[in-house]
C-alpha cells in the first residue's frame, strides 16, 4: 500500500483510464471527472493494515432473528426487563463517557482511542450477533436498538453514531446476509472491539432520495463494478467493512458488502455541521470490483432495500430524540438557574411555554419512533410509521434545536454550553440517510 | 412495549365508527344549520349506548366510566375505560363533534360524578344526564377565582351566581356546579354540587350562538338562592387548605385525553376527506418520495398526518397511564395541547388546500374547521395546558409560574 495518497490516486486513475470496459460503455468522460475529483479533493485509500475477515466455521443456513411475539396484544408502554437493563447501561455510559468526551472528539473529528476502548468493554455487538456466531441475540429487537440509540445520543450524537454504525452493519448481516457472509463477517462483530463499519447510503446532492441512487453497480463477468460517491458515512476513514447502497443496472437498489481493502475505495474526512465525533466521511467507489456474492443476501432472502431504509430512519429518529431530550433537560436546568429581573427566567410564560413545547415535540418524536420500531419487530408493516416519524423529526427537530439555543440567549451561542452543538447535531441527524440501522 | 390497539377494543372502535358514519354524518349538516334544535335521532342512540355499557364486561366506555384506576397490583397491564372512551370518542367525532357532545347521559358532569362521587351518590345519579358548570363571566381559565357561592343553611346549600358556557346545559337533567364555600379561602374552598333541573332558583337564561359545534347547546344558567340538599355536594365537604384543588381538578386529568381524542376524530375526518379529493387530482401521497422530494401538496399531507399520529400516540399514552393508576397530569395536558392545536391546524389547512370545495357548504370541511377550534379552548385552553406542563417540568408552583 502506498503511503502517499496522491500517488495512489494517480495510479488508480491510470489503471482506470486503460480499463477496456470504461471505453466500451462510453463511461470515460464522467468517470474521468470522478477520478479527477478524487485526486483534487484529497480522497485516499486506506493507509492502515486492514483486518482480514475469515470464517472460523461455516454456517449451513443463515441465522435470522425470530419475529417478536408478545404474550398479550394490549397497548403497553412498559419496557421488558432486558430493555430496562439496556437503558440503564446506556444512560450511565452516556453520562459518564459520552458527554465528558463529546467536545474533545468533536474537535478531533472522530472517536478517540480511549473512547473506543471504553466502548469495547460494553460489548454491544453481543446484542446484535446471534448465538451461533458468538453473540447472544435471538429476536429482532428494533425497539431495544432504538432505546439504545436514544440513550447514547443523550450523551453525544457523534459518539453514539460511532458506537452504533458497526452494530447496524451486523444487524443487516443477520437480517439478510447469506450463510457465507454471516460466517465470514459476523464473528468479528461479537468480539469486544468490533470492526469499524457503516452503512453508506447518502450521496452528495440536493433533494437526495435513497430510491434514486446514482451510485451504480454494473455486472462485470462474475462480479460487479461499483461506481459512485457516498457521503455522511460514519467512521468512513477507519471503516473496515461497508454496506453500500447502489443501483444495480436493470434491477434497482441493492446493498453490496464491500471491504475497505478493495481496489478503488477512496475515503476523505468530510466533517459536517454536527455529529463531528462520528468521523463522517465521503467515500468514492472508483469502479470497485466485487464478487457476485457481495450482494447482501442470497437468492431466498435478498435484502429488502425499502425495509433497510425504514430501519435506518428509525435509528436516525431515535438518535434525534436523544439529542432533543438532552436539550430539554438542559434548558429546564438553565431556565431555573438563570436569574433575570430578579427571578428565575422560568417564571416567565414566554420561556416556560417554549420549554413545554420542546417537551411535547420530543415526546411526539419519541412515540412515533417507538411505534414504528415496535411494529417492525413484530413483523407488522411499518413503512408509513417510519416515514411519519422521520417527517416529525425533520420538522420538530429543527424547532427543538433552534429554541434550545434561543432559551440560553447569548450563552446558547457559545461553546461554554453544549446546546449549540446539539443544535448542529439535530440538523445533521435529521438531514442524513443511512449511516446505521436498528 | 406494544403500541397497537388490542383486539378486544376493536369491536368498540368499529361500533363507534358505524354510529359516526350511519347516524352522525347524515344529520351533521342539518343540525349545524338548525342550531338549538334537539337532535331527536340521538335518543335511540343513547339507549343503545346505555345497553352496551350495561352488558359490557370490560368496564365499558363513556363519560360516566372515566376514572383513575388504582395502580395494578401484579395484575398486569390494563387497557380499560380511559382507553376505550378515548377510542370511542375519536370515532364519534370523526362523525360529528357537536353531536358527540350532546349524546344523552354522556356529559362532562357525568365524568365529574364518576371521578369524585361516593357510592350513594353514584347510585342516586346513575342514568341521569349531567352537564358541568364551571366558567363564569369573570372567571374562565382562572377557575380558582369563581364567585358563585354556596352557603350551608341547615340541610341545604344555598347557591348564588351565574355560570356560562355550559355544554348541554339546556338538555341535561343535572348540572354539576362549581361554587365556593368561602371566597376568602381560595381554591381549597371550591366544591362541586349536583343541582337537579327544576330546582327553584336555577334559571336557564340563554343558549349561545356559536362558530361551530352548533348541534351541541351551550347554556347560561343563573342560580338565585338555589337550595340544594347537602348530600349533593361531591367529595369532601370540609375545607382542607392543604389538599387544595385536588378533588375537582382530578376530573380534568381524565377528561383532557378525551377532548384530545375528539380533536383526533375531527382532524382525521378532514385529512381523510382531503386525501380523497386530492386523489381525484392524481395526488396519492403514498410515502414514496422523501419529504422534500414530494410535491408541495403531498408534503403538506405528510406533515399533517405526522402531527395527527403524534397526537394520537400522546393521547393513548395519557389514557393508558390513567388505566394503570399512574399519575398522568402532565401527559394528559400534553395530549390535549398537541391534539387541540394539531386538529385545528389540520382542519384549517385542509380547507385551504381544497379551495372552493373546502369553504363552501357542499363539503363538511368548512364545518370541521369551525368545530375544531373549540377543542383547543374548552377543558383548558392551549395556554393553560402549556402552563400545567411547564409547571410540572420546571417544578414550579402556580404562585411562581403564573
Amino acid at each position: 500500500m502506498s503511503k502517499n495518497p496522491m500517488a495512489a490516486s494517480l495510479a488508480m486513475l491510470n489503471r482506470f483510464s486503460s480499463s477496456p470496459i470504461v471505453h466500451k460503455l462510453g463511461l470515460y468522460k464522467p468517470a474521468q471527472r470522478v477520478a479527477k475529483k478524487a485526486v483534487k479533493e484529497g480522497f485516499r485509500t486506506s493507509g492502515r493494515v486492514l483486518r482480514q475477515f475469515k470464517a472460523a466455521q461455516k454456517l449451513l443456513r443463515p441465522e435470522r432473528y425470530q419475529k417478536l411475539e408478545h404474550k398479550s396484544d394490549l397497548f403497553d408502554l412498559n419496557l421488558s426487563e432486558e430493555q430496562q437493563m439496556v437503558r440503564d447501561m446506556a444512560s450511565r455510559f452516556a453520562r459518564e463517557v459520552l458527554r465528558p468526551n463529546a467536545a474533545r472528539c468533536e474537535e478531533s473529528l472522530g472517536p478517540s482511542e480511549d473512547y473506543l476502548t471504553l466502548l469495547s468493554e460494553l460489548g454491544l455487538g453481543q446484542l446484535v450477533v446471534p448465538e451461533k456466531l458468538g453473540g447472544t441475540a435471538s429476536q429482532a429487537s428494533v425497539l431495544t436498538g432504538a432505546l439504545l440509540a436514544e440513550d447514547l445520543a443523550h450523551g453525544d450524537l457523534g459518539l453514539a453514531l460511532a458506537a452504533l454504525a458497526p452494530l447496524g452493519v451486523a444487524n443487516a448481516l443477520v437480517r439478510w446476509g447469506s450463510s457465507e457472509q454471516q460466517s465470514r463477517f459476523l464473528p468479528a462483530f461479537a468480539e469486544a472491539r468490533a470492526p469499524a463499519a457503516a452503512l453508506a447510503i447518502a450521496e452528495p446532492r440536493p433533494l437526495f432520495d435513497p430510491n434514486e441512487l446514482r451510485t451504480r453497480a454494473t455486472i462485470d463477468g462474475d462480479g460487479f463494478l461499483i461506481r459512485g460517491e457516498k457521503s455522511l458515512v460514519p467512521l468512513g476513514e477507519s471503516a473496515e467493512l461497508l454496506l453500500v447502497g447502489a443501483s444495480l443496472v436493470g434491477k434497482g437498489p441493492r446493498i453490496f458488502v464491500v471491504e475497505r481493502g478493495a481496489q478503488g475505495v477512496l475515503t476523505k474526512p468530510d466533517p459536517a455541521l454536527g455529529a463531528r465525533g462520528a468521523g463522517l466521511s465521503s467515500i468514492i467507489f472508483d469502479d470497485v470490483r466485487v464478487p457476485t456474492h457481495a450482494i447482501l443476501g442470497d437468492h431466498v432472502d435478498v435484502c429488502d432495500f425499502s425495509v433497510l431504509i425504514d430501519l435506518s430512519r428509525i435509528a436516525l429518529c431515535a438518535l434525534a430524540v436523544g439529542v432533543g431530550q438532552a436539550i430539554l433537560d438542559y434548558t429546564i436546568q438553565y431556565a431555573n438557574d438563570r436569574i433575570a429581573f430578579g427571578e428565575p427566567i422560568s417564571h416567565r410564560q414566554s420561556v416556560a411555554f417554549m420549554i413545554a413545547n420542546i417537551a411535547i415535540e420530543v415526546e411526539s418524536m419519541r412515540l412515533l419512533t417507538w411505534s414504528a420500531a415496535s411494529r417492525a419487530e413484530q413483523g407488522l408493516p411499518f413503512h408509513r410509521e417510519a416515514y411519519l416519524a422521520r417527517v416529525a423529526c425533520i420538522e420538530k427537530g429543527m424547532e427543538v434545536g433552534t429554541n434550545g439555543v434561543q432559551l440560553l440567549g447569548g450563552h446558547g451561542y457559545i461553546k461554554e454550553h453544549p446546546v449549540e452543538r446539539w443544535y448542529r447535531d439535530l440538523m445533521t441527524i435529521t438531514s442524513m440517510e443511512g449511516g446505521l440501522l436498528v | 412495549m406494544q403500541l397497537e390497539i388490542p383486539r378486544k377494543l376493536q369491536a368498540l372502535v368499529e361500533q363507534a365508527h358505524l354510529v359516526a358514519s350511519e347516524v352522525f354524518r347524515p344529520i351533521s349538516r342539518k343540525y349545524d344549520r338548525a342550531e338549538h334544535e334537539y337532535p331527536v335521532e340521538l335518543d335511540m342512540l343513547a339507549s343503545v349506548m346505555d345497553g352496551m355499557n350495561e352488558g359490557d364486561l370490560g368496564g365499558g366506555a363513556g363519560a360516566a366510566k372515566l376514572k383513575q384506576e388504582r395502580k395494578a397490583q401484579g395484575g398486569g397491564v390494563r387497557n380499560g375505560t380511559n382507553m376505550s372512551t378515548v377510542l370511542g370518542l375519536t370515532e364519534l367525532c370523526w362523525g360529528d363533534v357537536g353531536l358527540a357532545l350532546t349524546i344523552p347521559r354522556q356529559g362532562l358532569g357525568n365524568a365529574a360524578i364518576a371521578a369524585v362521587a361516593n357510592e350513594e351518590q353514584s347510585l342516586r345519579f346513575k342514568g341521569r344526564w349531567a352537564a358541568m358548570a364551571i366558567t363564569e363571566p369573570e372567571a374562565g381559565s382562572d377557575s380558582a377565582s369563581i364567585r358563585t357561592t354556596a352557603r350551608l343553611d341547615g340541610d341545604h346549600y344555598v347557591i348564588n351566581g351565574e355560570k356560562i358556557f355550559i355544554t348541554a346545559g339546556g338538555r341535561a337533567d343535572l348540572i354539576v356546579v362549581w361554587a365556593t364555600l368561602d371566597p376568602a379561602l381560595g381554591r381549597s374552598a371550591i366544591k362541586s354540587f349536583v343541582v337537579e333541573k327544576g330546582t327553584p332558583g336555577m334559571q336557564l337564561v340563554r343558549l349561545d350562538h356559536k362558530l361551530g359545534i352548533r348541534a351541541s347547546d351551550t347554556a347560561t344558567i343563573t342560580f338565585t338562592d338555589c337550595r340544594v340538599p347537602k348530600e349533593n355536594l361531591l367529595g369532601n365537604p370540609n375545607i382542607d387548605t392543604k389538599q387544595g384543588f385536588g378533588g375537582v381538578m382530578q376530573t380534568f386529568d381524565n377528561t383532557r385525553p378525551v377532548v384530545a381524542a375528539m380533536a383526533l376524530g375531527v382532524g382525521r375526518a378532514s385529512l381523510e376527506r382531503t386525501r380523497e379529493l386530492l386523489r381525484q387530482r392524481g395526488i396519492l401521497g403514498g410515502y414514496e418520495r422523501t419529504l422534500f422530494g414530494s410535491t408541495a401538496a403531498e408534503a403538506e399531507l405528510y406533515r399533517m398526518e405526522a402531527e395527527l399520529e403524534a397526537a394520537r400516540l400522546l393521547t393513548l399514552k395519557a389514557a393508558w397511564l390513567a388505566d394503570n393508576g399512574i399519575p398522568n397530569s402532565k401527559e394528559a395536558s400534553m395530549s390535549k395541547a398537541k391534539a387541540g392545536r394539531a386538529a385545528n391546524h389540520i382542519t384549517l389547512r385542509c380547507l385551504q388546500m381544497c379551495a372552493a370545495n373546502g369553504i363552501t357548504e357542499t363539503e363538511l370541511l368548512e364545518k370541521w374547521a369551525r368545530d375544531s377550534k373549540i377543542l383547543d379552548i374548552f377543558e383548558g385552553t392551549q395556554q393553560i395546558q402549556l402552563l400545567i406542563i411547564a409547571r410540572r417540568l420546571l417544578g414550579k408552583s402556580s404562585q411562581e409560574l403564573r
